[in-house]
């Protein structure tokens, strides 16, 4: 064993690459749960989002093309979980499941084509001067684009929900439906608009793996990542910036574990591939003594009866 | 414009119509997917549900039927205990791995000893494993209100990377040639799950299934423990009030969800899978899910559901390898069904009326 | 004649099975405080959301100010100038005064100047409110302040208030009048929806009044009595019930130094409660919704554990006793949430005999549910208590409010309890369901039961019990004999006007 192999700043570097999917995965079904709706579906939307985008992006050799398609591909698939929760009032969480099951089905079937492809290549910031930065510039600034549209859209989110009219109603609706309906707000509609944003996170976040993390496509590719994402949400207790600081401890972890297997540490290779799932349920377990940030409404479902 | 008014009554019609309804609009639109990926639906819709039953080598496929239904049905009857009282176990197929690991690793521990006492020891060692597993998130859930639904499903990853490491360590059979997996129950007469009858696919997991169904229907409809189930599930608060008790009820319903997963993959790794290997799990635990909700929570109709399911993994093997349709557009089949069902559920409680445009929805 | 503000021209709303509104007419006049009349199931909140946009009517028009008024949804009803302040549902908890009162404007002014807005209101009209403290922490007279601040920002034309007062203490309610006759006196017109005939008398202009859903008459409160409009809101004549021996016994339930934490966000603490009921007696303890109701129920019927010594029953300690086990020693109890927390909506009514009859009733044997002898119960409660179904096999949500309160009670009532403790049992009933659910408490009283009543109508409680206490922030009154209480006693007993000692001239006027 060779710990002296992993170098720092390329560590660093390397777990905000591994922390983006979840990221993006995360802000988006934030917002879905702050307007009170449990998406499970998240890791189907991921790996939907993930073939969609490689498969445009090699068809199109357009990197950009892939990520917008994948965008597209995880919101109509929370569309289905949109009619199914809001329309035909089902279980959320069963909706949710079989959203997961679908999607990887359809993955595994939209990409039988596409195993063993390389992507077209994403370019990367390269500033003068501060990408060549020592220690600074890996780390800040010589990654791709969706790397900082994750942490963008963090702290869009934040401000929206905090500073908006739209962030209030999105909170209104998640906390009480049967008061924002009161008051005449579309409690539906604003729960379908946030789940087509969770979907589209979600895409986004599936088709960083195989297009930028990976960069390839195998089927299962996302590796419970969506369901991590979900369990960052509760780690961050509904808070944006709580998501991102989440999203990079577990991407550290995930990273650290891979160099560690790299290193060859005495330790056999399952048992490191098996701590991040762990770690997530050692922080799930910390965080539920406080349940109080969840919103009221959350999985309930809505019917304006009269 | 379509509007839902709320019964004031469930409908029973509908409740046992719509998994019907859900199938046929699911084999309507398995069929455009198959025309779709460039196949013939109808020719695809009778390979699939009509060759394994009536077909030339029907006598081959039928046994395939309990096979396959098996596991489905008594992995589907335990989680549909716990999804009745809103306690989601969605990691069935970890508690099936950890059973079979169990199970096989306390039969293996006796090789090459014959003894009529290995297999039922096999059988508790396989229970216990899968109760154990799910004890992890009953605990968790009881003692400091951990999500259940994350914690057993990120089991499910942890059990795979332990199926990997005991197929490359510790169960590797040493006689093996350095190929990862164990040594083969199937040679090893006392650890053996074989075929009861000959020629039916009944082994003891098929037995274990049945048995689950009637004891499942009896607990909900004549148990005062069934009716506390059903009770906590429509209104927790009731169910309190009415002296139910949580924590009882959660490591319940739980444990016993997870004992039955785990002794579904303890007869499957002793009987038809026969070793256990890094790919010995095929996704039954997470199809169970669809079996549990395809039939309605129902013990009777977990049965039916369970030997349709088997049917649609069947006639997609037998696709597979005559149409060379996809193996993932069976999945995409099965999640299909899933949607299906919870749409049309909506009938049992609501009628659609075709409504003047009402006031604000 | 002047063109009324609002003129309702034979509004009709029918939902299946039940026509609520049936060709209502009336018209509301500029500044006056017009009253809405009616009880329970009347048809008066399905008009008022029919004002408010919430829901559309059949048939009929209404008229503003002389032109057409069909508002589609709140927000142009909003914008008309009609602005409502909620029985139920309109709060946010977890969002605080200022995000609650911005939800309910249109277009609210940034958050800074909204906060100085709602101060500047809240000192004009009496109703001190700070616009940063979280909703869900506020008493129940404060959160009606909040949905009050959020119609008069508005500078509403018409302000609908339905039953405001079923929150407050008589004290507060006279703080409420002040402020509704300031807003009369400024020119605005409101509608008033209430079954309290007195406090009609006191505040209202004109009165319209609502029986199955039609208008029935109107008349000039001031110059009607109460016992006229009672009887054209009821349409006949009713039977009071009577109270027989006065109490004599042992004491059965006793209660001492109670504390305990709410289970529920924003619920409220029990502190120190301390009380005694002999059989044979009924205690009534009042309180303003939210003061620790809920909890009190769940303390004693078993859902909220304590130490054990907190509870006695006959002097046997049981505070540590779930409900099973508290059913088998005779104490039962009938909470106010009659589905989801008394009832299983989606079950059926023998099912819901299960419920809470398995234990007394004998409806099991080594865990197997004998359903012959449940269903033979169900039936049971359902002839003993008048119970309208069309049988023991419906679901329990497909009954009516008063018909499942009936059987819920009924339910408890039969079982023969040594201690029985019901909250707000006839909540949302009609008149002569209540009263035949008054009549049945007051009857098991008189076969030597210890009885609690928890509830919010105080005229209920001075009706039918024997001693009265009220609850007070999670806090309880010391307790007195209900005969010779005034309704002074009862306001200050209460918590009186608390908080609201602010200075100015409303709020010395109310407390002189």
């Amino acid at each position: 064993m060779d710990l002296s192999t992993i170098n720092p700043v390329l560590l660093i570097a390397s777990l905000m690459v591994a922390a983006t999917p979840l990221l993006l995965a995360a802000i988006g079904e934030l917002v879905v749960e702050k307007a009170g709706v449990l998406n499970l579906g998240v890791e189907g939307m991921m790996i939907i989002g993930a073939i969609c985008g490689f498969a445009i992006a090699v068809e199109t050799t357009n990197p950009y093309a892939g990520l917008l398609a994948a965008m597209v591909g995880g919101a109509v698939l929370s569309l289905l979980f949109a009619f199914l929760t809001q329309v035909a009032l089902a279980n959320q969480v069963a909706s949710g499941l079989a959203l997961t099951l679908f999607g990887l089905g359809l993955s595994a079937l939209l990409g039988q084509n596409y195993v063993g492809i390389k992507p077209p290549a994403m370019s990367k910031l390269d500033l003068p001067i501060l990408s060549d930065l020592p220690v600074v510039g890996p780390i800040l600034f010589s990654h791709d684009p969706v790397l900082y549209i994750g942490i963008a859209l963090t702290a869009a989110t934040w401000a929206m929900l905090k500073y908006t009219r739209v962030g209030l109603v999105l909170r209104a609706v998640g906390e009480n439906h049967e008061a924002a309906h009161a008051l005449g707000y579309h409690v539906v509609r604003v729960r379908v608009l946030a789940i087509l944003f969770g979907g589209a996170c979600a895409g986004l976040g599936g088709a960083y793996i195989s297009l930028i993390r990976v960069p390839q496509w195998t089927e299962g590719m996302t590796a419970g990542i969506g369901w991590i994402a979900l369990a960052l949400v509760v780690f961050a207790s509904w808070k944006p910036w709580r998501v991102l600081l989440g999203a990079y401890l577990f991407g550290g972890i995930n990273v650290l574990q891979l160099n560690l297997q790299a290193a060859g540490i005495a330790v056999p290779v399952e048992y490191l591939a098996m701590s991040p799932y762990i770690i997530t349920i050692l922080v799930l377990v910390i965080m539920s003594t406080d349940k109080s940030r969840a919103p009221a409404s959350l999985g309930r479902i809505f019917h304006a009866s009269q | 414009m379509i509007r839902l008014e709320k019964r004031p009554q469930p409908s029973r019609a509908w409740s046992l119509l719509t998994p019907l309804v859900a199938v046929i609009i699911t084999m309507f639109a398995g069929g455009l997917l198959f025309a779709a990926l460039g196949k013939n639906p109808f020719e695809a819709i009778r390979v699939i549900f009509y060759d394994p039953l009536f077909g030339e080598f029907a006598f081959y496929y039928r046994p395939q039927l309990l096979v396959k239904g098996g596991p489905l049905i008594l992995i589907a009857i335990g989680l549909s205990l716990g999804f009745r009282a809103g306690i989601w176990n969605i990691g069935a197929e970890g508690q099936y791995i950890m059973g079979a690991i169990c199970g096989a690793g306390a039969g293996l521990a006796f090789y090459p000893t014959e003894s009529v006492l290995i297999f039922p020891l096999m059988v508790i060692a396989g229970a216990l494993g899968g109760w154990a597993w799910a004890m992890i998130p009953a605990v968790l859930k009881v003692k400091f209100g951990t999500n259940e639904i994350l914690v057993s499903l990120m089991l499910v990853y942890v059990a795979e990377q332990m199926l990997a490491s005991m197929s490359l360590g510790l169960l590797k059979n040493p006689e093996g040639f350095g190929f990862p997996g164990s040594r083969n129950l199937q040679g090893y007469e006392s650890a053996f799950n074989s075929e009861l009858i000959a020629g039916t696919g009944m082994h003891w997991g098929v037995v274990a299934a049945f048995i689950a169904v009637i004891l499942s229907y009896v607990l909900l409809n004549k148990h005062i423990l069934g009716y506390n189930i059903r009770l906590t599930g429509e209104a927790p608060r009731a169910a309190r009030f009415g002296g139910v008790n949580p924590t009882r009820l959660i490591l319940f319903c739980l444990g016993i969800s997870g004992m039955l997963a785990g002794l579904a993959g303890l007869f499957e790794v002793s009987g038809p899978a026969g070793q256990i290997s890094i790919d010995f799990n095929v996704g039954y635990g997470f199809t169970a899910i669809i079996v549990a909700f395809l039939g309605r929570l129902h013990p009777v109709g977990i049965l039916l559901a369970g030997l349709l399911m088997a049917l649609t993994y069947i006639g997609g093997e037998i696709a597979q390898g005559t149409l060379s349709l996809p193996a993932a557009a069976i999945q995409v089949f099965q999640g299909m069904l899933l949607f299906f069902l919870l749409a049309l559920d909506v009938l049992t409680n609501f009628r659609i009326r075709l409504a003047a445009k009402g006031a604000a929805a | 004649m002047t063109t009324p503000l609002l003129s309702l021209q034979g509004l009709t709303k029918a939902y299946p099975g039940v026509v609520a509104n049936d060709a209502v007419s009336f018209d509301i006049q500029e500044g006056e405080v017009h009253a809405l009349l009616g009880e329970n199931g009347a048809g008066k909140s399905t008009l008022v959301k029919m004002i408010y946009g919430l829901v559309k009517p059949d048939s009929g028009t209404m008229l503003w100010r002389g032109t057409e008024f069909a508002p589609s949804e709140p927000r142009q009803a909003r914008a008309t100038g009609v602005a409502m302040v909620f029985q139920h549902f309109s709060l946010f908890d977890a969002l605080d005064v200022a995000e609650n009162v911005a939800l309910g404007m249109e277009n609210p002014p940034p958050m800074r100047d909204l906060a100085q807005r709602i101060r500047d209101v809240s000192e004009t009209y009496g109703l001190p409110l700070d616009p940063g403290r979280t909703v869900g922490d506020l008493s129940a007279g404060e959160r009606q302040r909040v949905e009050i601040i959020r119609c008069l920002l508005q500078d509403p034309k018409l302000l609908i208030m339905d039953e405001p007062t079923s929150v407050l203490t008589p004290q507060e309610v006279e703080i409420l009048f002040q402020t509704l006759r300031k807003l009369k006196s400024e020119g605005t017109s409101i509608l008033y929806i209430s079954h309290k005939l007195e406090e009609i008398r006191a505040l209202c202009d004109h009165a319209t009044i609502l029986r199955l859903g039609k208008n029935v008459g109107s008349c000039t409160p001031a110059t009607t009595s109460a016992r006229d409009m009672a009887e054209m809101m009821v349409g006949s004549t009713l039977q009071t019930p009577t109270r027989s021996a006065a109490p004599d016994g042992s004491t059965l339930l006793k209660v001492t130094n109670l504390s305990a934490q709410s289970g529920k966000a924003f619920g409220t603490a029990l502190k120190e409660i301390s009380f005694a009921v002999k059989s044979g007696e009924i205690l009534g303890l009042g309180g303003v919704a939210g003061n620790g109701q809920d909890e009190l129920l769940a303390a004693l019927s078993g859902e909220l554990l304590t130490n054990a010594d907190t509870i006695q029953i006959r002097g046997e300690a049981v505070g540590n006793l779930g409900p099973s086990q508290r059913r088998g020693i005779g104490v039962l109890a009938a909470p106010e949430e009659r589905l989801g927390h008394a009832a299983a909506p989606n079950m059926s009514l023998i099912e819901n005999a299960l419920l809470t009859g398995a234990i007394r009733q004998g409806l099991t044997r080594n865990g197997f549910v004998n359903w012959r002898t449940t269903k033979a119960f169900a039936e049971d409660i359902i002839t003993q208590f008048d119970v309208r179904t069309p049988g023991s096999d419906r679901a329990a949500r497909a009954l009516s409010g008063g018909n499942l309160q009936k059987f819920v009670i009924g339910r408890e009532v039969l079982q023969a309890p040594d201690v029985l403790v019901v909250n707000q049992p006839t909540w949302g009933v009609d008149a002569a369901a209540a009263a035949a659910i008054r009549q049945s408490l007051m009857n098991l009283a008189a076969k030597g039961a210890a009885i609690v009543v928890i509830s919010q109508d105080l005229d209920e409680l001075m009706e039918i019990s024997d001693r009265f206490g009220a609850l007070n922030e999670g806090r309880l009154s010391a307790i007195r004999p209900t005969t010779g209480l005034t309704i002074e006693d009862i306001g200050l007993m209460m918590g009186g006007a608390h908080d609201m000692e602010a200075p100015g001239p409303v709020a010395e006027e109310a407390t002189a």
